[in-house]
């Protein structure tokens, strides 16, 4: 990928390399990696895992680097409130900590909460391999970036057999500022063994500025050790948002997921999974909602490392106007993992002519007695159902939100915490035309 | 009082004329029985009474209470009174049976200017009806029509019949498949909705359910007409003899 002419955004987010943070490893890391983001550049569509996503707009683009103002942005913290969560909050404004807005104090035995910034300040060495990974693929322009540049982010621990049992929340927000701002988070998570934790993470607006941000999560699970992991990503609709999260579970842990992407102009998701221990299993179920002209991508990546390990993953996309979805559900069986069980599913529905949702599952396997099943289909509402609720009185464009909001239900149906499951569901229903 | 008057409706399906010429009458307070061979355009014409899309009308036309039909979309013709019992109930996923039923009437009552109904009085509403039409707990609140056994779709229409008291009820085939307490049941709806200002029409194949509900006229419609029109005697004819020999007189069109 050489380019000719460095990109605006490409120069834009070098201009903001970080001051020296007096850790010799990580400065290291950070050049390293910001050499491979300007020698690499940008991925185009020919790259496989940007086939559907161009980044040409974007690459023309110019962002300030983080906000100094970000501790004085005003935020409704009203507005991030979620039912029935009122636990350990971390809050990012324009990817800067805190403190006012974020409920730190009398955290849970086991559980360990600071911001990134703060835990350079201390005890570093712990964060020393997850920090000083260089990202190597085609497609990791965004990855390398986000190590060069992330100065702040989530650190969280779950002591061994700690249980965690009040959701902990990890919010992220793009408040209005003077200029359209990039800024890069980094999130690692690690649960001990046996111990467990629940997790919302939000993307939330302040405002609707087409701000960029990366996001770069690392959540490590220790055998036993188990995850309910909600994102509700609601970022601005100007908004350009690249996360990557990557998990590793070790022997029997468990990791649930569910996903709904409804904000952002440009939103890119890389969710890689690893099950890297003997019975280790996933879940994952999400909605992705484009609208207008919005472009929402979801990379799922999930390997099968060992015996006897699972993966069950069901995918809703709807897409409304002249907006994209893109799903890629890739799963691979590696050689040894055997007896293992891997599911993927993805619907999708159009509900204009203009709408266009990409999705490609993929399915590798090298592995003995194997169960796979995985399937994707786009299509749009059953004109049968749409009439059969009119000819009761229910108005076209009310029958259509109905019909659609009890497709997207259908993953949400195994989220056990009531409050946020209707929540999320109100939140489905509410995203739908003329509701 | 004159309800429906249908005059010479022409209308096709896929390109294909299905009804050529058909003329009916109803008024208010009369059940009409509407039978006829398979593919004659029974289903056809209940299709183009409650708006189905697909359905051109070529000519012809429609009054309902006045009003041009034809000219309303399917939620403002079920808004002004109009119901059809589908012959094949449609599943509905994910939406429960329960909210959809109150959605509906909540839809058709703000339609009409009427104040909607509260959870409680919808409930109210529901345990009254459930008197007449018994549905199980279950079945209420299951997702609409899904997995429901036939009969057990064909009571839930008229169910839904009973909780939205039409004003003209198109029921089709609903006798079809169901249990001799079903139909008593089915029956005993259609018995207890029946008032001078409604009406009914029936499309059956069956003379068992006009041994319940006695209509006032029977029709035959065969090959996209009425060919015939009669008192309930014409069903027990058909019953002996079959459609053979039948529109060979002059069709009488309007029945009243
Ligand atoms: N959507 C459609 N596409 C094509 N043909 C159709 C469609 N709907 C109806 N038809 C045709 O129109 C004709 C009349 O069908 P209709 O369903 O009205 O018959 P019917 O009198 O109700 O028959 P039955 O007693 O079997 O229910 C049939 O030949 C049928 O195949
Ligand atoms: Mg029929």
């Amino acid at each position: 990928m050489s380019e000719p002419a460095t990109l605006p955004l490409v120069s834009s987010l070098l201009d903001a390399a970080l001051p020296p943070s007096g850790l010799a490893w990580l400065d290291t890391a950070r050049r390293e990696n910001s050499q491979a983001f300007a020698a690499g550049g940008l991925p185009d569509t020919r790259v496989e895992a940007w086939k559907y996503t161009a980044l040409r707009a974007l690459g023309q683009r110019r962002f300030a680097k983080g906000d100094a103002a970000a501790q004085s942005r005003a935020v409704d913290a009203s507005t991030l409130a979620l039912p029935g969560i009122d636990g350990a909050r971390l809050v990012f404004v324009n990817g800067v900590f805190r403190d006012d807005l974020s409920a730190l104090e009398s955290l849970p035995e086991g559980l360990t909460l600071q911001p990134l910034s703060q835990a350079l300040q201390g005890d570093p060495e712990p964060l020393r391999f997850a920090l000083s990974r260089h990202y190597r693929g085609a497609g990791d322009a965004f990855a390398r970036i986000n190590a060069a540049n992330a100065s702040d982010g989530v650190v969280l621990r779950v002591a061994a057999h700690a249980k965690i049992a009040v959701p902990v929340q990890l919010v992220f927000v793009g408040a209005a500022a003077e200029t359209d701002l990039a800024w890069h988070g980094r999130n690692v998570v690690i649960l001990g063994e046996g111990s467990s934790l629940s997790l919302v993470e939000q993307h939330a607006a302040a405002s609707e500025q087409a701000h960029l941000a990366t996001l770069v999560s690392d959540i490590e699970l220790g055998e036993r050790a188990s995850l309910r992991h909600v994102v509700l990503q609601n970022a601005a609709v100007g908004a350009s948002l690249i996360r990557r999260s990557s998990l590793r579970l070790q022997a029997h842990a468990q990791a649930t997921m569910h996903v709904l992407e409804l904000g952002g102009a440009l939103v890119r998701h890389d969710l890689q999974v690893e099950l890297a221990g003997n019975g280790s299993r996933l879940d994952t179920r999400g909605i992705f909602m484009p609208r207008s002209r919005q472009h929402i991508d979801t990379q799922l990546a999930i390997r099968h490392q060992a015996l006897h390990t699972v993966s069950s993953s069901h995918w809703r996309g709807v897409a409304n106007d002249r907006a994209r979805g893109v799903f890629r559900g890739a799963i691979l069986v590696a050689p040894g993992a055997d007896g293992s069980d891997a599911s993927l599913s993805n619907k999708n529905l159009l509900l204009s002519p203009g709408a266009e949702i990409d999705t490609k599952p993929e399915l590798e396997i090298y592995a003995d007695e194997v169960k796979a099943a995985h399937g994707a289909t786009v299509g749009q509402l059953d004109p049968h159902s749409l009439f059969y609720l009119q000819s009761r009185g229910i108005p076209q464009a009310e029958a259509r939100a109905l019909l659609t909001a009890a497709f997207c239900r259908a993953v949400l149906d195994d989220l056990p915490d009531q409050p946020l499951r209707e929540h999320l569901a109100a939140l489905v229903l509410a995203h739908l035309p003329n509701t | 009082m004159t309800m429906l008057k249908i005059e010479n409706l022409h209308a096709r399906v896929e390109g294909k004329e299905i009804l050529k010429g058909l003329s009916l009458t109803v008024n208010a307070g009369e059940v009409h029985a509407i039978m006829g061979p398979n593919g004659a355009g029974k289903s056809t014409l209940g299709n183009v009474l409650a708006g189905r899309e697909g359905y051109e009308v070529t000519a012809g036309s429609i009054s309902y209470n006045g009003v041009d039909l034809l000219a309303l979309a399917p939620e403002a013709r079920a808004a002004a009174g109009v119901f059809l019992a589908f012959q094949y109930p449609v599943e509905i996923p994910g939406v429960n049976n329960t909210y959809f039923l109150r959605a509906a009437l909540n839809a058709q009552r703000k339609q009409r200017g009427e104040k909607e109904l509260d959870s409680m009085q919808f409930l109210k509403l529901v345990r009254e009806k459930l008197k007449v039409m018994q549905i199980s707990d279950e079945l209420l609140h299951r997702a609409v029509n899904t997995g429901f056994s036939g009969g057990e779709k064909k009571r839930n229409e008229i169910f839904q019949m009973a909780v939205l008291e039409p004003q003209l009820a198109i029921l089709d085939e609903t006798d079809s498949g169901l249990d001799i307490d079903a139909l008593k049941q089915v029956a005993q709806g259609v018995n207890t909705l029946r008032s001078p200002e409604r009406a009914f029409l029936m499309i059956t194949h069956y003379q068992r359910l006009l041994d319940y509900v006695v209509p006032d006229f029977v029709h035959v419609l065969a090959d996209g007409c009425i060919v015939e029109s009669g008192d309930k005697s014409l069903a027990l004819k058909l019953e002996d003899h079959g459609y053979s020999g039948i529109g060979t007189s002059q069709p009488s069109g309007a029945a009243a």
